[in-house]
């Protein structure tokens, strides 16, 4: 489903290389892990993949079932299917959550060519979605991630995604600042997602989301590169001895 | 007393051609006002741009005797707040159209037209008409309200005595591209009372008008308008309010189009624990040709524990020109003010610029007032965030711009008036895409 070859890309801005070749196969259905040292690059990797500003390709490629998606638009890249839940959402006052859904789930069936969902069909997928994240009417009702906690921020990435459908997710320590409460009802939310067509690119640093997720493959990600991958038991080994041993092997 | 200008050829010759070409109305009631508007009229002069007050505004347009012509915006727009249960009173370029308009018999309030009763003696009106324009002349000349005291035609008088039944809307059409227009209202709302005045439309090729509002004791008033979409239309407004204790005074303007507007208001908040609110949210877009539109307010604290508020956002693009000057005045003894304004404009490109001028002039010491003014672009980061959940460039920006005024929008109280106002914002913006 999504294939990164050698992907090479540095700072628009200044001459500094953040990923040195990175290469990754994730085949429809599965669930690949990322962890790696802060700053390595896994960040940029996910906003490269989704199409922010500020990068450029110095070579390689990144394709979605085929597509040459450093060719597209963000918003045509989501269309087709892909989607990133931020590390750090972003708040949006004045917008309410209910209409920022409803925009994007309708944007993207516009750009589908199917029709756009009724007020009646909408307002019933988003509750429940909504109850399923255990997110509440007022939340709904409240601007975009305006006043949200760390926890409640994730928890409307997730539901986002449930209500959009990508096939490909890239989930970007979706983990981080959720209470063990908080992080089960995300797992589950991923979970309930999981099928035969629907492929995850899980950026974490710790071991426990992986207890609920399990992943298929994890991959280890230093400056820049994939420098090793492997089974669960890998992240497993990481929480125990920490990245050091791995490093050194690679060296 | 306004302090007469400096005198210089510039403005003497414009005051003299201006002052010549006034027909001045005889005016019953407001007679006498009017002859004193004259009078301070030739003594401060016309405004010309090297006043400090008119830097970053030309008022030429607005002062010559002739209006430039402005073509006739033929919209297929529903009326604005046409939903809402409400009492109209039609103007065409600044005639009163009786056909159009509703019977005005309303529960709470008394409403007649300046060009009807100024041949009776409506004593609450004359004691108003002029009055709060005189004192707002005070400490700066405002020669441009004094000329309409002096010259208005017509106007509404409103004089609120319970809680109106239903909002008064004033529609200002505009169907002639010379109409040169100048309206006078007075609303006087007694202690106790609540009137929302609406206004909605372009009204006149060029348009200058007062409007002056006396909140007794506990009385509420509530503004919303919104200034037609005539892009080659000019319009100075002037609001003059008195604020007594206890009472409320909010107001919020919408302007889309116009190639020159000058919205000034001055509010004189005098009797303790009053709140007084004003915002506005102007779009413009400089491809239809000039844009600028300046919001120019003056709040006077004096009375004790008070609180106003400001807050100003506009949307430059194409060269749009925004421009805010306001100020905050808390005399000796306001304590405990609470004065907080804020001024904004969202440039969508390069070539737009806003000019802020924000001032605080304290004299109390127990006050808590804020000003701030920032002038920014989309951010990039939520314009991404949009972008990434499918949502197209375009339409990620109109939603930041929604974003970006919503805290002006929130000023208007009345849900449904504010769901209206969103609705034109959003189709402004679908029509300017791009
Ligand atoms: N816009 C930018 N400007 C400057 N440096 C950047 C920018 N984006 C990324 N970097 C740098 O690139 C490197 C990789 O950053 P990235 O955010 O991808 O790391 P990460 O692996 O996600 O780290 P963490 O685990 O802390 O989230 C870091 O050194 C970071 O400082
Ligand atoms: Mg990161």
């Amino acid at each position: 489903m999504l294939e990164i070859k050698n992907l090479q890309v540095k700072l628009e801005e200044e001459d500094k290389a953040i990923l040195k070749g990175v290469d990754l196969s994730i085949e429809a259905g599965s669930v690949h892990a990322i962890m790696g040292p802060n700053g390595s690059g896994k960040s940029t990797l996910s906003y490269v993949l989704s199409g922010r500003d500020g990068y450029t390709v110095t070579g390689g490629s990144a394709t979605l079932d085929g597509e040459d998606l450093l060719e597209m638009e963000p918003e045509e890249r989501a269309a087709a299917g892909l989607f990133l839940a931020f590390q750090y959402p972003v708040e949006i006052p004045g917008v309410g959550n209910m209409t920022f859904l409803r925009t994007a789930l309708n944007a993207q069936r516009k750009a589908r060519g199917e029709p756009e969902i009724s007020a009646g069909d909408f307002l019933k997928l988003v509750r429940e979605k909504a109850k399923a994240l255990q997110i509440d009417a007022e939340m709904l009702k409240r601007p975009v991630n305006v006043g949200f906690s760390g926890g409640e921020k994730k928890r409307n990435e997730i539901l986002q995604m449930a209500m959009l459908e990508p096939r490909m997710c890239v989930l970007d320590e979706t983990d981080s600042g959720l209470d063990v409460d908080a992080m089960r009802l995300v797992a589950d939310g991923v979970n309930a997602l999981r099928g035969a067509g629907r492929s995850f690119l899980v950026i974490t640093h710790y071991q426990r989301l992986l207890d609920h997720i399990k992943p298929d493959i994890v991959h280890i990600m230093a400056d820049g590169r994939i420098i090793k991958s492997g089974g669960p038991e890998l992240a497993l080994e990481v929480e125990r001895n920490g990245y050091a041993d791995l490093l050194a092997e690679v060296v | 007393m306004a302090v007469p200008h400096k005198s210089d050829a510039t403005r003497n010759k414009a005051t003299q051609d201006r002052l010549g070409a006034i027909d001045l109305p005889e005016g019953g009631f407001s007679g006498a006002a009017r002859v004193s508007a004259m009078k301070r009229l030739a003594e401060m002069g016309m405004p010309v741009r090297r006043d400090e007050y008119w830097r970053y505004t030309d008022p030429a347009d607005l002062v010559r005797a002739e209006a430039p012509e402005a073509v006739v915006f033929h919209g297929t727009d529903p009326q604005l707040f046409g939903q809402v249960d409400r009492v109209t009173l039609v103007f065409t370029d600044g005639a009163f159209d009786p056909d159009a308009s509703d019977d005005p018999s309303l529960a709470g309030v008394e409403i007649s037209r300046l060009a009807v009763a100024d041949k009776a003696d409506i004593h609450w009106a004359r004691d108003l008409y002029g009055v709060l324009e005189t004192r707002g002349q005070t400490p700066i000349n405002r020669p441009l309200a004094a000329l309409n005291t002096a010259v208005a035609t017509d106007g509404v008088l409103i004089r609120v005595t319970g809680r109106a039944a239903r909002p008064v809307h004033l529609i200002y059409n505009h169907q002639s591209p010379t109409s040169d227009v100048m309206l006078h209202h007075c609303i006087k709302v007694e202690p106790g009372a609540e009137l929302t005045l609406l206004e909605t439309g372009p009204a006149a090729a060029r348009l200058n008008m007062v409007t002056e509002v006396d909140v007794l004791e506990g009385g509420r008033f509530h503004h919303v308008r919104a200034q037609g979409r005539d892009h080659s239309r000019r319009a100075v407004t002037h609001i003059f309010a008195r604020v007594a204790k206890a009472a409320q005074f909010k107001s919020f303007t919408l302007t889309v189009n116009g190639v020159l507007t000058r919205n000034e208001a001055v509010i004189e908040i005098i009797g303790d624990d009053a709140v007084a609110h004003i915002a506005g949210a102007a779009l413009g877009d400089g491809v239809d040709g000039v844009f600028h539109h300046d919001d120019t307010v003056f709040i006077t604290h004096d009375a004790v524990g008070c609180e106003s508020r400001q807050v100003f956002k506009k949307v430059l693009k194409n060269g749009a020109t925004g421009v805010f000057q306001g100020k905050i005045l808390v005399k000796k003894d306001a304590q405990k003010t609470d004065g907080y304004q804020i001024s904004q404009a969202l440039l969508l490109d390069d070539d737009s610029q806003f000019l802020a001028k924000p001032e605080l002039e304290i004299y109390a010491d127990d006050v808590k007032c804020s000003h701030g003014s920032t002038t920014g672009a989309i951010d990039e980061t939520a314009l991404f965030y949009l972008r990434s959940r499918g949502i197209e460039r375009e339409d990620a920006t109109a939603l930041l711009v929604l974003s970006f005024l919503a805290d002006a929008i929130e000023e208007i109280d009345d849900e449904a008036l504010a769901a209206d106002v969103v609705a034109r914002l959003e189709a402004w913006l679908a029509r300017r895409k791009g």
